[in-house]
């Protein structure tokens, strides 16, 4: 597919632009077979290893609880951790960096990059530089940007976006990959096959002296420890070490509630995070660095702390929560919603549950998709379940529904609010109602086909253009109550005094 | 403060800012903040840690054993005695494998460990640092490690003595780790109390990985495709 474009400067997350809300955009994935047979196949896969995975640890309930914990205590003393964390940072030897939004971080890692007398940079795979659309801000300051993880290799050759938290690709399976790769891998064996290995081993050979030659690596962060000024970056290809231990300087991107309070905080956050990411008890590689050391790794570091909205959403009591998120993509996995659309119809680098509360926090409610993200859930509470972090996400969405629902009061006329109302004056009397029970019965059965209604005139399309709804019976209860008092065939009910 | 970050006129202001509107934000810095605030770190002891401190209590190095070669590491089993004699068989196999001779060894590496080394397996220490390319050339890398996690199948490296700067375990794509059962730890608890957050650390379990084709593992990407463990026996 062709992405869209994304925002051009703009001080927030960017909007992938041109973007439809979701309602819109999920109509036409769903309508994408390979797709939908790509999603199903994948994230059928997870769920079963993570089931098996936290199934392990019989404690997985109490580090769950110690994890919200530890959240919330950082979350509500964010000031004093971000700046102890900043002490211990410089302490050893780091420089720290603060950005209100995305284009202030930006500026900063430009200018970063040009003082170090770099024209690229290697990335690791980074949540917090998708969402200031950094690569795209580097390359309008002539800056080439070489993401690094497999995955987003994928999305970078293959002029995509990414669609998964963990596995940006995860809408492309190994055939689709290959033909990316010999399209766009100028130096891809001829004969690469799809086997999942083969095209691990042409990252890998095509990577190498990009890696070796690096003069500026930049990445984000999983957490960030007060009370040492530690940074960890979790992973599994080797590419985040690379990246982290090569260049003579590296710039790591950091949301400010990635941080923990302590060293021992990761004896939690490392039990969590792989099992409920990967499904793996550990993930191959972990890195964790303070500072810089001399004689190993880079010389020159630098955190950007970066709020871009994070502020707003912590006032929220509600909505704060999101903010414990761990970015695993656990909630993405289970979720019917996302298993059916794929991740580029949230219109945000967060798809999924999680992105359906963070994207209109961080963003705001005023563009159709973000107003529309909220939405996007069948509020079944599986991602509730699955979050390591206990993050209530149905709540949330519930609230942000409301919110979203007062916004639109304020400008429109509503027919959805009129049809309420009018609801509203039938339901309170037993008259009307009967007399609107009769009338849907017979217009009932003019519209509908098969016993449902597909397709209702405007302005009630709006409610059929996304479920159907069964044809109203030819009789109503009340009517078929008043008529036999529910009095059945004798012996096929047992008897009940009246009262 | 580096050339390149922002004035600082404007980068204090972009701290402050943020720092106003966590303060402002309802329930934050209620206790009083400050970077040395002892009710915060009161509250923080208080917070409720009902979890395990290790979820398993016996036979804690089979456990390491059997878990870190379900991530496809090669685990082998050997006394302080046959330690010598099977480094030299692994690194010879390896040589001959890949029909190179030249292995990292960083400072610190015990010399014993080395003594039965054929004349046809060469050394190189990393004094003075070796090219990046160097490494990536090498046959592999022979080190100690610092702490190991048998709930995870992990290996642990602080980059202190016998382990090497973080390059060197890493360009290489050959790594054979020597691990005491002494220095194999329950589980994360015990493994991160027992390390010094002053220095860099790396944590390996296995070789280098990727799910990003279809969820599916695949072993070996940038990190070492090979990683081999010699499991020393207490004596």
């Amino acid at each position: 597919m062709t992405p869209p474009e994304q925002a051009g400067p703009h001080p927030g997350m960017p909007t992938y632009l041109g973007m439809p809300s979701f309602p819109v955009a999920a109509k036409t994935a769903v309508a994408d077979s390979q797709l939908r047979r790509n999603l199903a196949h994948a994230t059928h896969t997870i769920r079963v290893k993570r089931a098996g995975a936290v199934g392990e640890l019989a404690d997985w309930q109490e580090l769950r609880a110690a994890a919200k914990a530890i959240k919330d205590h950082t979350l509500a003393h964010l000031d004093t951790y971000l700046v102890r964390l900043e002490q211990n940072v410089t302490k050893a030897g780091g420089h720290v960096h603060w950005a209100q939004d995305a284009a202030e971080a930006n500026a900063i890692v430009a200018g970063l990059v040009r003082a170090a007398g770099a024209d690229r940079v290697v990335k690791v795979k980074s949540m917090a530089t998708q969402e200031t659309g950094l690569n795209e801000a580097l390359a309008a300051d002539g800056i080439g940007a070489l993401e690094t993880d497999l995955a987003e290799l994928i999305v970078q050759l293959g002029h995509d976006l990414p669609s998964h938290i963990l596995v940006p690709a995860i809408h492309k399976n190994r055939a689709e990959i290959r033909e990316i790769f010999l399209r766009e891998m100028p130096d891809a064996p001829p004969d690469l096959t799809d086997d999942p290995r083969m095209l691990a081993a042409a990252a890998r050979a095509h990577l190498r002296q990009a890696f070796l030659s690096a003069q500026v690596g930049v990445s984000g962060a999983n957490f960030a420890i007060a009370e040492t000024g530690s940074l960890v970056v979790v992973e599994s290809e080797g590419n985040g070490r690379m990246c982290v231990t090569l260049p003579q300087t590296l710039i790591s991107v950091v949301g400010i509630e990635k941080i923990l309070p302590t060293w021992r905080d990761l004896e939690v956050f490392l039990a969590l995070l792989p099992r409920s990411s990967t499904a793996e008890r550990m993930n191959p590689y972990t890195s964790i660095w303070t500072g810089v050391t001399p004689g190993d790794g880079p010389a020159d570091f630098h955190l950007v702390l970066l709020d871009n909205g994070r502020t707003t959403a912590l006032a929220d009591q509600i909505g704060r929560q999101a903010l414990r998120c761990i970015r695993c993509s656990a909630c993405l996995n289970v979720c019917p919603v996302y298993e059916r659309t794929g991740g580029h119809a949230y219109g945000s680098p967060y798809p999924g549950p999680i992105g359906a509360i963070i994207s209109p926090q961080l963003r705001g409610i005023s563009s159709p998709v973000d107003a529309s993200l909220p939405f996007a859930s069948t509020l079944c509470g599986a991602c509730y379940e699955v979050c390591p972090v206990a993050i209530n996400i149905p709540e949330a969405l519930v609230y942000l529904r409301g919110k979203v629902v007062d916004a639109k009061r304020e400008k429109h006329f509503s027919p959805e609010r009129t049809v309420f109302h009018a609801s509203g004056l039938v339901l309170r009397s037993p008259a009307l109602l009967a007399a609107a029970q009769r009338a849907a019965a017979v217009g009932g059965r003019l519209v509908a086909r098969s016993g449902r209604i597909r397709r209702l005139p405007p302005p009630l399309s709006g409610w059929t253009d996304t479920r159907d709804a069964p044809a109203p019976p030819p009789e109503s209860f009340r009517a078929w109550w008043a008529r036999t008092r529910g009095s059945q065939p004798r012996g096929s009910r047992p008897r009940r005094s009246r009262r | 403060m580096s050339p390149g970050s922002m004035s600082p006129g404007s980068m204090s202001s972009a701290r402050e800012q943020i720092l106003a509107r966590i303060r402002a934000a309802a329930g934050a810095g209620a206790a009083g903040g400050g970077p040395s605030g002892a009710d915060v770190d009161a509250a923080y002891a208080a917070l409720p840690r009902e979890y395990l401190r290790a979820h398993h209590h016996q036979d804690i190095t089979d456990l390491f054993a059997e878990r870190a070669a379900d991530y496809r590491a090669v685990v082998e089993r050997v006394t302080q005695a046959g330690l010598v004699h099977a480094i030299a068989r692994v690194l010879t196999d390896r040589a001959a494998e890949v029909a190179a001779a030249s292995f990292v060894v960083p400072a610190g590496v015990p010399a014993e460990w080395l003594a039965e080394l054929p004349a046809s397996i060469t050394l190189t220490n990393d004094t003075p640092p070796l090219l990046a390319a160097e490494l990536d050339r090498s046959a592999g890398v022979l080190t100690a490690c610092a702490v190991a996690i048998a709930e995870t199948g992990t290996i642990i490296l602080d980059h202190g003595p016998g382990q090497g700067r973080r390059a060197l375990t890493l360009l290489p794509d050959f790594h054979l780790v020597v691990v005491g059962s002494d220095q194999v730890a329950a589980d994360l608890a015990d493994a991160f109390a027992r390390l010094d957050p002053a220095r860099p650390h790396t944590l390996i379990s296995g070789p280098s990985a990727t799910s990003d084709i279809e969820l599916i593992r695949v072993e070996g990407v940038h990190g070492p495709r090979n990683l081999h463990v010699l499991l020393v026996a207490k004596t």
